[in-house]
């Protein structure tokens, strides 16, 4: 009996099918930490107190939880940067440039607007912001397309561009005198700081990130231009024979992933710093990444994946004191768990239980 | 011996001492890349292998007082994740740009884990021949003060060329970068071609590594590379994939390194955070001048993932 007859079979195959995409991942993580669990033991520390340490740094209690939401933030917009180019076949790792700039814009003008209604105030900013990252990451895009030049290098050596400019501007033309100690551009108006969510010790910034990755999602699996941009990046070649307008599409789905960068940077001065200073090149682009492939480029996975990575890396204070490990610590372990996703890519197709295709041959 | 007053030659004076002192690491990083990228793969986590090669530098000169072992060590490091690159790139789907760097941040992640103890102590330096002994302007002698590792570097440099065109191992390397079905045809294999030559380029982007803490800035910390490693990759590019252009594009980056610094010696201070960006503006507008839509580069090797 074939499964098409049967509406049990078909529900089975239907699962088997889907689950391929969660518990590939899944696993994969699980052989990370399973990996990490092994070079602790080379280094005489406990497993059981790293795993205990990171459930109560990241998620044991209420402020803990509120902790690791705080950090997803930010990651939540990072990982959008790399997860829309992506969807079109582009390995953008440069997002940090467009998070510093945005900052630096947002900053710009929260000064500037100083004494306007704070709608006003914030728009501009959030505007300024994603503005500056849309020409960034858009410019990367649009040298893709017109020049051949390769958009992981183009991307990130213009991180490096952005963070050298952020330095000229937060030492130079918008230093804030009174900034002594650690130099930074005149503070934006209190009025346009952004607060916590009622009854949380977490700012807005979270329900940005993930209004955004529901818009995200919403683009690219609803609508014409997103099936065009999946079309395009499963074959570029095959799209442009179709008559799809690659190129608009490539410079339109980079700037969009820069305006969600460029919106990090703004929240990261709007809601923490209260001014753009070198603590906006946190790194979150790079831990974007991360994010971004161990979600599969989904821009609804990228949810719980930032949660999760949040909640590693909030866990980082607590392994370093109570375990006496360095602060780096964090950063081996994610090193070893991307490295196992980018590995699982190889199992896709390769097992039997994901494939009714292959039960049938057997059969 | 009192600095004599040469005015603004000290300018050229800085960037040529400059040029020497930071291009060693750009030497070791592009000709280890220009030899795995030749093989056909790419190999973005020579910045975390460069980090984490000067990270063993580091401890293994202060361990056992000599710097030359601390090189060695380097290169043994670089060996082993060169290996690890390979084996990874070899399966089936597996992205050797994504990979790269996923390397890029576990092997600086390791350095820093591993390096946290070293940061304090110090370490002799690799030694420097001073080869500006005939002129008695010390800025002359500063800036000839040559560190044996850039002469090694620019000897590999020329010998690598060399054996690209003339030897049996530089054919292979090419025929497995050009043509994998080809080189099957002839009885190559090529995963086990380019294991190797991920491997030989990890050890040369240790030893670049182990430079930067042994000989300039010559300590070891977490912020010793700047994306020495990554730019490395545009610098192949710019070169052609000819191990002798990498030895002149490497110069021509230590130059605009040491552009900022130059200038700010003689007084010039407007902008001067924006000569840091200088090698990477440089990099990008030699990108952005040297690619085209309508045909591929001249010289790419047909199995390289980054030019396809």
């Amino acid at each position: 009996m074939s499964a098409a007859e049967s509406p049990a079979a078909g529900a089975w195959e239907w699962l088997a099918r889907r689950s391929e995409a969660f518990v590939l991942p899944l696993a994969a993580l699980l052989v990370g930490l399973l990996l990490f669990c092994v070079f602790l033991l080379f280094l005489g520390k406990s497993p059981l107190q790293f795993f205990d340490l990171m459930w109560r740094g990241g998620f044991g209690s209420w402020f803990s939880i509120q902790n690791t939401l705080s950090r997803a933030a930010p990651l939540l917009l990072a990982a959008l940067c790399v997860a829309l180019p992506a969807r079109l076949g582009l390995v953008v790792i440069g997002g940090e440039g467009a998070i510093v700039l945005g900052g630096v814009a947002g900053a710009a003008v929260g000064h500037a607007f100083a004494g306007l209604p704070s709608v006003v105030g914030i728009l501009g900013m959030a505007l300024a912001g994603m503005a500056m990252g849309a020409l960034w990451i858009g410019a990367v895009g649009a040298l893709r397309h017109y020049r051949a030049v390769n958009e992981t290098i183009s991307s990130l050596l213009m991180a490096y561009i952005a963070i050298a400019l952020m330095n000229h501007f937060v030492e130079g033309p918008l230093r804030d005198p009174a900034s002594l100690n650690k130099p930074s551009t005149h503070p934006i108006d209190p009025a346009f700081a952004i607060g916590d969510i009622p009854g949380m010790d977490v700012h807005w910034g979270l329900i940005a990130g993930i209004v955004a990755c529901v818009v995200a999602w919403v683009l690219i699996e609803k609508t014409a231009w997103g099936f065009s941009a999946r079309i395009a990046g499963g074959n570029m070649r095959a799209a442009q024979v179709q008559g799809l307008a690659v190129g608009p599409l490539i410079v339109g789905f980079s700037a969009l992933a820069g305006a969600f960068a460029g919106l990090a940077g703004v929240i990261e001065v709007a809601a923490v710093q209260g001014n753009a200073n070198a603590s906006i090149a946190a790194g979150y682009g790079y831990a974007g990444i991360l994010v971004a492939f161990l979600a599969r480029h989904n821009p609804l996975a990228i949810i719980p994946v930032a949660i999760l990575l949040g909640g590693i890396d909030a866990s980082g204070g607590l392994l370093q004191r109570r375990m006496g490990l360095p602060d780096a610590t964090v950063q081996v372990l994610q090193g070893m768990i991307f490295l196992v996703i980018l590995f699982s890519e190889t199992f896709y197709g390769r097992f039997k239980a994901f494939n009714p295709d292959l039960w049938r041959r057997t059969r | 011996m009192e600095p004599a007053d040469i005015g603004l030659w000290g300018v050229p004076l800085a960037i040529l001492g400059g040029a020497i002192r930071v291009s060693t690491p750009f030497i070791f990083v592009s000709l280890g890349e220009a030899i795995t990228e030749r093989s056909g793969r790419i190999n973005l986590g020579l910045e975390g292998i460069l980090v984490f090669g000067a990270m063993t530098a580091y401890a293994i000169a202060v361990v056992t007082g000599s710097p030359w072992l601390g090189v060695l060590g380097a290169a043994g490091t670089g060996v082993l994740f060169g290996l690890f690159h390979g084996w990874i790139c070899k399966f089936p789907k597996v992205n050797d740009i994504a990979i790269g760097i996923a390397l890029m941040l576990f092997g600086s992640g390791l350095a820093f884990f591993f390096g946290k103890p070293y940061i304090q102590p110090s370490a002799p330096d690799l030694p420097a021949l001073p080869l500006g002994f005939w002129s008695d302007i010390p800025q002359v002698q500063a800036a000839l003060s040559v560190n044996v590792l850039f002469l090694i570097g620019a000897a590999l440099s020329v010998a690598l060329w060399w054996a690209f065109r003339n030897t049996r191992a530089g054919l292979v390397i090419r025929v497995v970068g050009d043509s994998g079905d080809a080189a099957r045809a002839m009885g190559l294999n090529p995963n086990i071609v380019r294991l190797l030559a991920t491997a030989v380029g990890g050890a040369f982007a240790a030893v670049g590594g182990a430079y930067l803490s042994l000989y300039y800035p010559g300590s070891w910390n977490e912020g010793i590379s700047s994306g020495q490693g990554l730019m490395a990759v545009a610098l192949v590019i710019f070169a052609r994939w000819n191990p002798l252009g990498c030895f002149a594009a490497a110069l021509l980056f230590g130059g605009a390194g040491a552009l900022g610094p130059a200038l700010q010696s003689v007084g010039v201070t407007q902008g001067y955070y924006l000569f840091y960006a200088a090698p990477y503006v440089l990099t990008l507008g030699i990108m952005i001048a040297t690619s085209s839509r309508g045909r591929s580069l001249a010289g790419a090797p047909g199995e390289l993932s980054i030019t396809k």
